[in-house]
């Protein structure tokens, strides 16, 4: 994989690399300059924002207007750890509460809502129970139903039952994954043989040690995936919580930007905010391409489990 | 809350081949554990799901005021909602948006699948990496971004233009908000649907295409003609997907409007709309009916849409 330069001798088969890439380009006899340049294209229209962003993350909100580096390069002061300081100040340092809020609806949302997709998956590809096709028909209409409409309802529901403005309104709803349950059964149904838990059966082990020990390891592919998903799809949220949360001590970090961007560009003494919501958008978006990064092993092959047949 | 009834006998009838021999009362004892696997979903689906739509619903066929307390109205809601010109602008917004956006993002997705499906040079799997980067990034702080490089006050736009000798365009301008807002969807979806079509590229055997070598097919043929009506599943999903995720556009607007006064009303999209609607006016039955129509109209076209793909899809 990490040969760059092509050589004819290369078609001898001495490299294993699968697929198209190491046949067409013996066929071609030479690497392939048109396509690396359209992805050099590509690279930097997608990183180019998150690289701004980086450097404007290391300005004061002077540098912001009118640098000497210009908005994509650095300034000749470094202001990233005062930018980091002043975060710490504002407000008693309220975007630190912010940034854990929203570690904590990740968190608890995504690890509850992979839990029950797991569990589900499971029951349904593995168990013939009555109802099952019925409930799976329904399941997979609401995979179809826009979340974002169930927004109001869910305020009013929660609001009748005293909910509204406590972290459950944020984590409860999260929980609620039809398609991480859709994976899981997809996956489920492929990678765990019957005749492997019969056998396990037979061997006197219950339909819960069962599943505890046979099933759940070879689940784990999935079951990083939908955690990656369910995590993300979380920690984004911006619509529920901006609905049902209005203690400014509860909301995620990307609700309390937003609302330090509203603030600042209605002009109310909010200028010196600039800085902090660079710098603080920054370290917000750190952990998950962090976490990405780190786990594509699993979520490379797992994100086209969706459309397996 | 769907229990079918099925007699014992339709259900013998359903078991698989390996339970043939057993005793009937114990395998049906034994299926049962998968109601037990399920219910801690089937609790959540229900309270969170089931509930609020028949809640909605509810709430959709009343309305409330200070004088008469609540009074069933019927679907008297439903007919404002569809003759109501805000909500209909509002749908007409979001039907433009998937016509010009769901095409923009499928297409760059599925051209970038492809030539990485071509590639395997450490920069190929780097730039798999880099344009899959933007999807973790919440879509609120993409918006926040987006906003800055927009704003002629800290953006790069009057710098690079400036090379060419032009006067940078006005990104968040009323006639301009539009295309900024197609660019910064594309930029934050692109690589997740792309990262799903390469999958799905790499999961075809390969011996597929020798045939088609051995014939001199060029490689864009092979693209063309092979490699996409192979992975047809593949894009119906995606562009489900992005259907679904625009008809209910809400949050990049909703952050861009701080930054482009004016270009942005409240009632940009039916999201947005029923969110005001709700939160400003405090007019929750008519947001619900607002909510609930606009739930059908997905659901409508997402079923609309897969009818209509249900050859390349496989689905039934």
């Amino acid at each position: 994989m990490a040969l760059v330069t092509d050589t004819p001798q290369q078609q001898d088969g001495g490299r294993k690399v699968r697929g198209a890439g190491s046949r067409n380009r013996a066929r071609n006899g030479g690497p392939r300059i048109g396509s690396h340049i359209f992805l050099l294209i590509l690279v930097i229209y997608f990183i180019t924002p998150i690289w701004w962003l980086t450097v404007a993350s290391t300005k004061d909100t002077a540098g912001l207007f009118s640098g000497s580096g210009g908005p994509l390069w650095f300034d000749d002061e470094f202001h990233f750890f005062s930018n980091l300081q002043g975060l710490f100040e504002r407000q008693d340092g309220i975007y630190w509460r912010w940034l854990g809020n929203s570690f904590l609806y990740a968190i608890s949302g995504g690890v509850g809502a992979t839990i029950l997709a797991v569990l589900a998956g499971y029951g349904f590809a593995k168990y013939n129970f009555r109802g099952r096709a019925a409930f799976f028909g329904i399941l997979l209409g609401a995979v179809m139903v826009p979340l974002t409409a169930l927004v109001i309802p869910t305020f009013v529901l929660l609001s009748s039952v005293g909910l509204v403005n406590t972290v459950w309104a944020v984590i409860l709803p999260s929980l609620l994954s039809p398609f991480g349950v859709y994976l899981m059964r997809v996956f489920a149904q492929e990678a765990v043989p019957d005749e492997l838990l019969d056998a396990a059966r037979i061997d006197g082990a219950g339909e819960i040690r069962t599943f505890f020990q046979i099933a759940l390891p070879l689940l784990r592919p999935a079951i990083v995936t939908v955690l990656l998903l369910s995590v993300v799809g979380t920690w984004n949220n911006f619509f529920l919580p901006l609905a049902v949360l209005s203690d400014p001590l509860l909301l995620p970090v990307t609700v309390g930007l937003n609302g330090w961007q509203a603030l600042s560009n209605a002009g109310s003494g909010g200028e010196a905010l600039w800085n902090l919501i660079t710098t603080g958008a920054f370290i917000s978006i750190i952990p998950l391409i962090i976490a990405f990064l780190s786990l594509q092993k699993y979520w490379q092959g797992g994100l086209s489990l969706g459309s397996l047949k | 809350m769907a229990t079918t009834t099925a007699p014992s006998s339709a259900h013998r009838a359903e078991a698989p081949a390996s339970a043939k021999h057993r005793p009937d009362k114990n395998y049906r004892r034994k299926q049962r554990w998968g109601w037990l696997f399920v219910a801690p979903f089937a609790l959540v689906f229900a309270t969170f799901l089931i509930l609020p739509l028949v809640f909605a619903f509810r709430m959709s066929l009343f309305t409330s005021t200070l004088a008469t307390g609540n009074k069933f109205v019927g679907a008297e809601n439903y007919v404002k909602a569809f003759t109501d010109p805000i909500f209909l602008q509002g749908l007409g917004t979001v039907a433009k948006f998937a016509l010009i956006m769901i095409p923009a993002q499928m297409v760059v997705a599925l051209v970038a699948a492809l030539v990485l499906d071509n590639l395997a040079t450490w920069a190929s799997k780097f730039s798999r990496l880099m344009i899959f980067i933007p999807y973790a990034v919440p879509v609120v702080i993409g918006a926040l971004m987006w906003g800055f490089l927009y704003s002629p006050r800290f953006g790069p736009a009057s710098s690079i233009f400036g090379l060419f000798g032009a006067a940078a365009p006005d990104f968040l301008a009323q006639d301009s908000i539009f295309g900024s807002l197609v660019n910064i969807v594309t930029w934050q979806w692109a690589g997740y649907y792309m990262i799903i079509i390469y999958a799905a590229l790499r999961g075809i055997d390969p011996g597929i295409y020798e045939a088609a070598v051995l014939d001199g097919a060029t490689d864009r043929q092979i693209a063309l003609r092979i490699k996409v009506p192979m992975i047809s599943s593949s894009l119906v999903m995606v562009v489900i997907f992005a259907l679904i995720g625009t008809l209910q556009f809400f949050t990049e607007p909703q952050v861009l409007r701080a930054v482009a006064q004016g270009a942005i009303p409240t009632s940009y999209t039916p999201n947005m709309y029923a969110f005001s609607l709700a939160f400003s006016y405090s007019q929750f039955n008519y947001a619900s009916a607002i909510s609930f129509a606009l739930g059908i109209v997905v659901f409508v076209f997402s079923f609309f849409f897969l009818f209509l793909t249900r050859k390349q899809s496989g689905l039934k």
